[in-house]
């Protein structure tokens, strides 16, 4: 990764006037570079959260446009005081654990299958790309197709009662949005995972062999133990982007039925559905503060593992 | 030492079942999508092939007219973000300068921000000003994730480029501008492809902003045209026709895919554990 080191960097500079300098003018122009792609960023994201949260103090109904006026925290006290807030919140914490924990086991799997075959690793990792590449939307309508009872293949299988209604009750609707889910982003963590395992050295599994350590004892071990930083990384990825979850949701049960409305489901519906911009801009922000929350704790606990692990070497 | 028979049918079965668990959904929807009304009520999960449900899409007005938004606004939004991104990956990983890892946090904070966040204020200024079911009112919010998504691919790419060449072409008697195109361009290229096609991936996926910044077929993206999609009558769900429009825009998405499968598991992957 150093290789990028210049020549003039690593040659002694003839003067300490000069090197200050080129130092100055590589900064300068190292600002120059990233000022257009920083700025587009702020401007994208900082100036519309702001605005929102400008929004969530108001009362401000599109269907009552002239009655807008500044009400301070009254939008959080109402959501935070209703029973849909925190249902939500539950539903999509309880999606978001379950897909999570099933992607991490399933992942791993993939990812061993991947890093230990002998043969038919690069069609295996070219066909775990479609779910990833696939549009979501596609996707969630392939499952819900699947188990609509007016068109599933699935009620053709064994063991799948014939009058099985699973979109019409609410945990037949999470199991189908889960597995959508899952489908589609296992293989982003199977690929995360097995850059991790790659960088577990076999010199160790070689060792531990020759000790007499089983291959469950190893894997446990070892190869778990040292890819603790890389299932971190996966697990703040994908707990991140599940929380946000939109688009199964959306299609598989529209509108979030049967308690099935994840939290973003809930901002659309009170920002785009009623227009009640100042109570959905108040739900916006309180998903951004739940996201942030979410990031600091991973990276408190992804920073005392690495922590750790420069201890133990 | 893996070669044992046992071994090698146990792997077969492992790399079967990974198989099966990509492929099945896509075949499904495929099957889908050549079915009648009729074959779609059967319940089977191959029956009838027939091309009337591609038909009716590339007849529909909509679709077509999505397909095109489609391809326009995630082309432009790629080609912006991939520009601006390149500068910006090009001093993360040549220059020196402070403020490094801050650019390259701040894009990945960037990317993990939920887009139902900014929705609202999005729709509401986004009328005020006329740019509400534009392409450019949705190119803008798409910055918000393929802006990050490039800059962590490509200084990732960068990172790998062997610079110290242009010197010494430069040495040898080339003037800049030659070094940089005929040595840096054709080391870069690769690399700058492989994050133009994630970031269009992204951008042809997105579904929240298609969904909530647009009304007409004047910026409604394929996504947002889907679930949208109703048949010749309110009760009777387009099926097979949802599927034939789904199959089309899947098609491009999986040939790129496979062509470039090597290269798109080094980017996803460069940043996340180098990070």
């Amino acid at each position: 990764m150093e290789a990028a080191t210049t020549p003039a960097r690593t040659a002694p500079p003839p003067t300490k006037k000069r090197k200050t300098d080129r130092a100055k003018a590589e900064r300068k122009l190292a600002w120059l570079l990233c000022a257009p792609a920083v700025i587009a960023m702020l401007l994208v994201t900082g100036y519309p959260i702001v605005y929102a949260f400008y929004l969530s103090l108001q009362k401000f109904d599109l269907r009552f446009p002239d009655d807008k006026e500044f009400v301070g925290l009254s939008n959080y006290a109402d959501v935070l005081s209703s029973s849909t807030w925190w249902n939500d919140v539950l539903t999509t914490v309880l999606i978001t654990v379950v897909s999570v924990s099933i992607e991490l086991v399933l992942g791993m799997l993939i990812a061993l299958v991947m890093h230990l075959a002998i043969f038919g690793r690069g069609p295996v990792r070219a066909t775990i790309l479609i779910p990833y590449g696939i549009v979501t939307v596609v996707a969630a309508f392939a499952w819900r197709y699947a188990f609509d009872p007016t068109s599933g293949f699935v009620f053709g299988l064994p063991l799948v009662p014939d009058d099985w209604q699973p979109l019409n009750t609410r945990e037949g609707s999470l199991f189908v949005i889960i597995m959508a889910e899952v489908w589609k982003t296992t293989p982003f963590m199977a690929l995360l995972l097995l850059a991790g395992l790659a960088l577990v050295p076999d010199e160790l599994h070689e060792a531990a062999k020759v000790d007499g350590a089983s291959t469950l004892q190893r894997f446990f071990r070892i190869t778990l133990p040292l890819m603790r930083p890389a299932i971190l990384v996966a697990l703040l990825f994908r707990t991140l982007d599940a929380f946000r979850i939109f688009d199964n949701i959306f299609i598989i049960q529209p509108g979030g039925a049967l308690g099935t409305e994840s939290v973003s489901i809930l901002g659309y519906n009170v920002l785009i559905n009623r227009v009640n911009l100042g109570l959905g801009s108040a739900i916006s922000i309180l998903i951004f503060l739940c996201v942030i929350l979410i990031a600091v704790l991973f990276v408190k606990g992804l920073g005392t593992s690495t922590a750790q692990q420069r201890g133990e070497t | 030492m893996h070669n044992t028979a046992k071994e090698r049918t146990l792997w077969s079965i492992g790399i079967l079942v990974v198989l099966l668990y990509a492929l099945i959904p896509v075949a499904w929807i495929t099957s889908l999508s050549f079915k009648t009304p009729e074959e779609v009520a059967d319940r089977k999960f191959f029956s009838g092939f027939s091309f009337d449900n591609y038909d009716v899409v590339f007849s529909d007005d909509t679709f077509i007219a999505a397909l095109i938004n489609s391809i326009g606004i995630a082309g432009i939004a790629t080609l912006i973000s991939i520009v601006l991104a390149a500068m910006a990956a090009y001093a993360t990983s040549r220059l020196d300068f402070t403020g490094k890892t801050l650019i390259l946090s701040g894009a990945l904070a960037v990317a993990m921000f939920p887009p139902i966040s900014i929705v609202g204020s999005l729709f509401e200024m986004w009328r005020a000003i006329g740019i509400y079911d534009t392409w450019i009112g949705l190119i803008i919010p798409y910055m918000t994730f393929t802006l990050p998504l490039a800059i962590y691919t490509l200084s990732a790419f960068f990172r790998e480029i062997p610079w110290e060449l242009e010197q010494a072409a430069q040495v040898d008697g080339a003037t800049p501008f030659q070094a940089f195109r005929k040595i840096i361009v054709p080391l870069a290229a690769p690399g700058v492809f492989t994050a133009a096609i994630l970031v269009f991936i992204f951008a042809w996926n997105d579904f929240i902003f298609a969904n909530t910044l647009t009304s007409t077929d004047a910026a409604r993206t394929v996504p947002a045209a889907l679930a949208f999609f109703t048949g010749a009558s309110q009760f009777e769900q387009p099926i097979g026709a949802i599927a034939a429009a789904s199959v089309v825009v899947t098609i491009p998405i999986i040939i790129m895919v496979l062509i470039f499968q090597r290269r798109i598991v080094a980017g996803l992957t460069a940043g996340a554990v180098k990070g």
